[in-house]
Formats: C-alpha cells, structure tokens, sequence
C-alpha cells in the first residue's frame, strides 16, 4: 500500500510547513523559501504568508506536494510487548505471582525541570483518569521530582531496593536528553545493577524503539498512561521471576 | 469601600490578611536570629568584593568560607572584614585577595568595636547604595523618558545558553512587542552555592545568571528600548542557593524584576526551608530597595496539584508571600504575586472558574502587579489547539487587568520556543489585548452565579488553610504538604548547612539602610 501525505483527495501528498530564514522580507526571500521547500520534497510550493520577524528573519508559511511516498506494507516498530490491564487487574496480578509489592523509583532527570510527564506516570492523581503509581495497591513508588541527577537516582533505587527505575524526558534542548539517558545504562552498568533493575523512559519524544536503542527495556510515548506502565512492569517482572 | 464584582466579603480577605501577618511575623521571629553564607557573601559583594581566583572560585565564597571553616560565620562578615579594613587600612577587596591567599586568617582576628567597623566600612557601604540608587533613577527617567507598555505586560523567555545569542533574540522580541525579557537560568544553576563569573556561552536550557551577563543584557535592552520607544524589563532569577547575592547583582546592574520566592525553592528545588528563608529576607530587602518588581512561584503549584481543588492554595500562599515581602519593606506596587491558568481543558465552564479566580487575585491584591502564568500541563504538543488555550488566557489577563502577562507559547511541552513561536505568542496577545481592551469595564457578573460562587469558595477555603498554617506554623506546614502537595522537612533539602546563628558582634547595615530609604 503506497501513501502519500492526505489533504483532501488520496495522494494528493498535501503538507503544511512553517520555518523562519535568516533573510530579510523581500521578493529573493520568498522565492528562497519557495526553493528550500523545492529541496525538502515539495512540488508546487506556495508561500501562503510571510511576515518578517525581527531584522534579518522572516517567517513563512508555505504548502506544497510531497514528492515521497512510502509503503506501509513495510513499516515495522517496536512496540513494548505487554498487556494493558486495569488497577485492579494489575494488583491482583502482582498479588498473585510476584507476592509482593513492586517498588517503583521515578524522576525527571538530567536538566529537564518538567514533573508533568513523571506525576502524569506516579502520582497518586494520575493524569486524564488514569491513576498513577501511588494509586496501586501493589507499587511502592517514589518520585523524586525533577531535575535529578543520575548519581542520586541511582543511590535511591540502591536504598529502596527498586525494581523498577522511571526516566523522564519532556522538554529537552539540543538532544541534551539523549546523552543523559545513555549515562545513565553506562552508570548501571558500572555499578553491577543494569540486570537487577528494569529501566523505563518516557516522554512525548521517547519510543521504544528509541529506548531500547538507547539501552533501556522499554519506552512509552506520547499516549501512555500509568496504566500502561504498571501493566507492563507487572508483566516484566514476573518474566523475570519465572526466568531465575 | 471597594466593591467586589465577584461578591468578595472584604472582612473576609482583611481577616485572611491578618492570620497571613501573623504567619509571616512567626517566621521572621526566626529569620531575625540567623544569617547564611549567601547572605554573608551578598555582604561581600555589597562592600565591593568581586571577581575569581585561579581556578575560577568566587573570591566571596573563598573569603565566606573561610570564615566558615574556623568557626566565625557567627560573627559576620561585615564585622569581620571592616576590623581586618581597621587593622590593616587595606580596602575589603584587598583584604579579600589576602585572606584568599591565607595572608590574612579570620580565626586569629580581633574584632574592632560596631562602630568603628561602620565607620571604616562607610565609603565602601556609601558607594553601592549610589550604584542601586542611580540605577533606580535611571529606570525611571528612561520610562518618563521614552515611555513603556502597558500592562499586561508582555513577558517573554530567551534561553540559549549564550548570552550573545540571547541578544539577539531578546532585542527581537522586543521589536515585536515584548516588555519584559527574562533570560532563563541554566539548568541546575538554583542548587550552585555560588555565581559565576564572566560572560557565558554554554548553558543547558538557559544562560548562567552572572553579574557580566547581566549587564550585556541590560545595555541590549536600553539600546532596543531607546528605538522602539519603549523601556524594556529585564528579568531573571533571585531564587536558589543564591537569592540575595543574585538580588545585588541584579541591583548593581540595573534589573527590573526577580523571580523571589522561597516557597517555590523549598517545594520545587528542596532547598532547605529554614536556609532560603533567611535568604529571601535580605533578597527582597535589596529588590524593595531597588525598585524590582519581584515574582512569586505559585503557579507552579498547579502543576503538581488540581487546579480546580487547589486554587485557594494558591491564594493563601500569594497572601502569606505578600506579608512577608511587606515585612522585608517591599512595596505593594512590587509584588508580582504568581498565579496561573491551569485547568484541564475538558472542564464544563473551565474559562468561568478561571475568569473568576484572576479576577478574584485582581481584587484581593489591587495594587499588586500579578504575574499570570499561561497553561502549561495541559499543553499536548497539538500546537493549533495550544494557540487556541493561550488565546483564552489572554483574554483572562486584559478582561482582569493582570500585570505581567508571562506569554504561553503554541509549542509549549515540545521545545524552548524557536524566534517564530515568540512571534505568533507575542501577536496572539496583543490582538486580543486590543480587541477586548475594556471588556472588564463592561461586564459584571450575576449575583450568585459561576463566577461569583467559584471567587466566594476559593477565598472562604483560603481562609480556612490560612487559619490551619497559622495553627501549625508555616514550617511544620510544610512538612505535612500543605502546599502542591509536596512535603519538605525544616531540616531536609539543600542548604542547610550554609545557615548560622548570628552572633553578638553582628552587623548587616544594609537592613536599615535600605528598609529606611
């Protein structure tokens, strides 16, 4: 099945895009914005607004064609392989096979100051209805707020013996992210740790597959909710019991 | 008497008031006794001590620390520095670069007399408080010179690490519109026990908060100011480890306004509770004094709580923060009180509740210039519906009169905002503060109504946590959550041990000083 970016009519391969060059306002600025989307893919691009932003810059607004298609047939993503059950599908789970509560420690780490993403996941709130962490009968969560570093997430999850460590991500600047994250499987490694705990992250600009790529067990995205993660952690850890 | 569109007993906010006083007033009885080694080094800074050692170490810290480390904190730098001027007829700063190099050790020095300590300190005390003076003249004639916005004012973030670049991007926003440029922090600089030095180039989420970055910043914003016509704030962040040291540089450099709340250091940041107090006392002390417009943090409560079930937290904290800001000699007319609009979006007359919270702060703080904080935790990354949240809340802020508007950009929750976000942010509001610029003077709401009722609830539940702080004591508190839920220990958190109690050869006269002027 070969598709194209969807408009009004099937292929028709229509795409909205804004971007600012560092060119003032005048006829070669338009005409270069026209040309940039030319390079990007796009047939028949129109500069529907262009507006200058400060000396120098000027903002666009522009529609074109894309000339790329790809074939679904083809795509293949990584996806955490787990169940999603309720609350209390989920503690009767724990209850049953694990036979105790899974702990559970959690933060916004490295430079990000965002909690949205981590409350979203362990407070007891939760978020848009779905309870967090704290909620479940059979988690012991800890949320250590943001901007924590890797060193002190690590100590706690060696304090409370963690099952489970949470990483969020929400806002980043110049993948400083990424860095942070792949410290910190190389911090657990080098402490002996990386088997004993299941690592996790999360945030809108986190897959799976980029968190395995990274070294993590599992990555949720945009479109997660406690739920999810809790299912999933039941579901890993009693893997792993049945495995040793 | 003043009248209440929202049907808000008065008696009610007088009485809330008073059991905030006596709340802020328990606490000051503790911040009297004690200094910390920020206030210290702020003292330093405030005599004319500056600059870095070899390896880049704040000469403050070093001359603090020294201090610290044979036991004379207690003693107080002031003290201690104006009997080493005494004794040796040096400058503070030479006699800093002295004890630096061990050449001069506190543990072995007499301490001279109050008096000729203040004598032989005078100039040197003289020639920063005509630093803050002039640069608080300066404010003001440019404003009757060139004029400034109107509120809202406009108030938008650079954050990119490199000062240089946030020129640009600050002189930019500026012609489009902005009134305050507020260079965000680097990330983590709230938990350094010190300051950089020097101009910055890297920074992560923000640019360092250096006194040298400061002042690039505010020759940039003079000079956009003079061409746009209009006077350009600039904002940064008196909170952390540092408050009243970042509050003296932001005095010497000529700031506008501070972010300057400790409740948001002890809840957000676990900074220790008994530590940032102290430091916010002096901190707002110096911004009174400096004419800053300071900026409090309870917005962020509603990031972590219910906007809805939290909102007289919020309240009660705006009135606890205003008592202790006037306890410090700040004035009302400075006190840019935070509140925000964070209800879930999916809320049935969401806009109703918060229309009658903004305009519920309005009234109970009427002098103030509240900072109105746009949504934030319920911004999906859907930039074309995020526009659409901002734009309601901009029509909050003119239908309410907010003060500082800090702008929602459409891409909030995605990335710190590219030169275009700022533009369409920037646009959004200006079209709507002129198209609805007196739609508060022409509307009143029905008695009994939404509105009415929300504004009623939140302050009568204010009212009720204030009373049950007061019982508790704000520290005690804290520890049991009573705000964003989050609990904070009064001997937890960072800091705590930078705190001393003072001793018997104390001095800081800036207190009087600048509580007097």
């Amino acid at each position: 099945m070969i598709i194209k970016p969807y408009g009004d009519t099937m292929n028709d391969g229509k795409v909205q895009v804004s971007f600012t060059l560092p060119l003032p306002s005048k006829e070669e600025s338009i005409e270069a914005a026209r040309q940039i989307m030319y390079k990007m893919g796009f047939d028949n691009p129109q500069v529907v607004f262009y507006k200058e932003l400060a000396e120098g810059f000027t903002f666009f607004v522009c529609y074109g064609n894309s000339t790329h298609s790809i074939d679904f047939t083809q795509i293949k993503v990584q996806k955490v392989e787990s169940t999603t059950w309720s609350m209390a599908e989920t503690d009767k789970f724990i209850e049953k096979n694990i036979g105790r509560k899974i702990v559970v420690v959690g933060a916004s780490t490295g430079s990000d100051a965002h909690t949205v993403g981590i409350d979203a996941i362990m407070n007891m709130k939760g978020y848009a209805g779905h309870y967090g962490l704290e909620r479940y009968e059979m988690f012991s969560a800890y949320n250590m707020g943001s901007q924590v570093s890797n060193e002190e997430l690590i100590k706690r999850a060696i304090e409370v013996n963690a099952d489970a460590l949470l990483v969020s991500q929400t806002v980043t600047q110049k993948d400083v992210h990424l860095k942070n994250m792949t410290e910190l499987i190389e911090m657990l490694d080098a402490e002996g740790l990386r088997k004993r705990v299941i690592v996790v992250c999360g945030g809108p600009r986190i897959s799976h597959e980029l968190a395995k790529e990274l070294g993590f067990d599992a990555g949720f995205g945009m479109n997660s909710y406690a739920d999810d993660v809790a299912s999933y952690l039941a579901q890993e850890v009693s893997r792993r019991l049945k495995n040793y | 008497m003043q009248k209440s569109k929202l049907g808000l007993d008065f008696s009610k906010v007088a009485e809330a008031k008073e059991v905030a006083h006596s709340i802020a007033a328990n606490v000051q009885q503790f911040v009297h006794k004690y200094t910390t080694v920020a206030v210290e080094r702020t003292l330093c800074r405030l005599i004319g001590i500056d600059g870095v050692d070899e390896n880049g170490v704040p000469i403050p810290n070093i001359v603090v620390d020294r201090a610290k480390e044979c036991g004379r904190l207690q003693d107080g730098l002031f003290s201690l520095m104006g009997s080493a001027v005494v004794q040796t007829g040096l400058s503070p700063h030479d006699v800093a670069q002295k004890v630096a190099m061990d050449e001069i050790t506190f543990s072995t020095l007499s301490i001279c007399g109050k008096n000729e300590v203040s004598v032989a300190l005078q100039p040197f005390v003289d020639k920063s408080i005509g630093l803050i003076t002039a640069n608080r003249k300066r404010r003001n004639n440019m404003i009757a010179e060139i004029g400034e916005g109107t509120k809202p004012y406009i108030y938008v973030i650079v954050a990119t690490g490199n000062i240089f670049e946030d020129v640009v991007q600050a002189q930019a926003a500026a012609r489009q519109g902005a009134d305050i440029i507020a260079v965000i922090r680097t990330t983590g600089q709230s938990l350094l026990d010190y300051v950089p030095y020097g101009a910055t180039t890297e920074g992560f989420g923000g640019t360092y908060a250096t006194q040298e970055n400061f002042r690039i910043m505010r020759k940039a914003l003079d000079e956009v100011g003079v061409e746009v016509k209009r006077y350009i704030r600039l904002c940064n962040y008196c909170s952390g480890l540092c408050m009243p040291e970042i509050a003296a540089m932001g005095a010497l450099e000529g700031l506008d306004v501070m972010l300057n709340d400790a409740l948001y250091g002890i809840l957000f940041r676990d900074i220790n509770p008994q530590r940032t107090l102290v430091d916010q006392y002096f901190s707002r002390i110096i911004n009174g004094f400096a004419g800053v417009i300071i900026n409090t943090g309870e917005d962020n409560y509603l990031t972590t709580a219910d906007a809805v079930e939290e909102a007289h937290t919020v309240l009660a904290s705006d009135m606890i923060n205003e008592q202790l800001a006037l306890l410090a000699g700040l004035p009302e007319e400075q006190m840019g009180l935070g509140h925000a609009f964070e209800i879930d979006p999916e809320i049935k007359n969401g806009f109703l509740y918060e229309l009658s919270q903004a305009l519920m702060t309005r009234e109970i703080f009427p002098k103030a210039p509240l900072k109105y904080m746009p949504p934030t935790k319920f911004m999906t990354g859907n930039i074309f519906k995020g526009h659409i949240q901002n734009a309601l809340f901009n029509q909050i802020a003119i239908w309410t009169g907010q003060g500082i508007q800090l702008l929602g950009m459409l891409t909030e929750a995605v990335h710190t905002p590219f030169m275009s976000d700022r533009f369409l942010a920037i646009e959004n509001a200006k079209y709507i503060f002129n198209n609805m610029q007196n739609i508060g003077d022409e509307i009143d709401f029905k008695e009994g109504g939404i509105v009415q009722q929300r504004a009623q609830e939140v302050l009568d539940k204010a009212l009720t946590l204030l009373k049950k702080v007061e019982k508790e004591g704000l520290f005690s508190a804290l520890e049991k959550g009573l705000f964003a839920n989050v609990k904070r220990s009064k001997t937890g958190g960072k800091g705590l041990d930078g705190v001393c109690l003072k001793g018997t050869s104390y001095i800081n006269p800036f207190i009087s000083i600048m509580k007097n002027s």
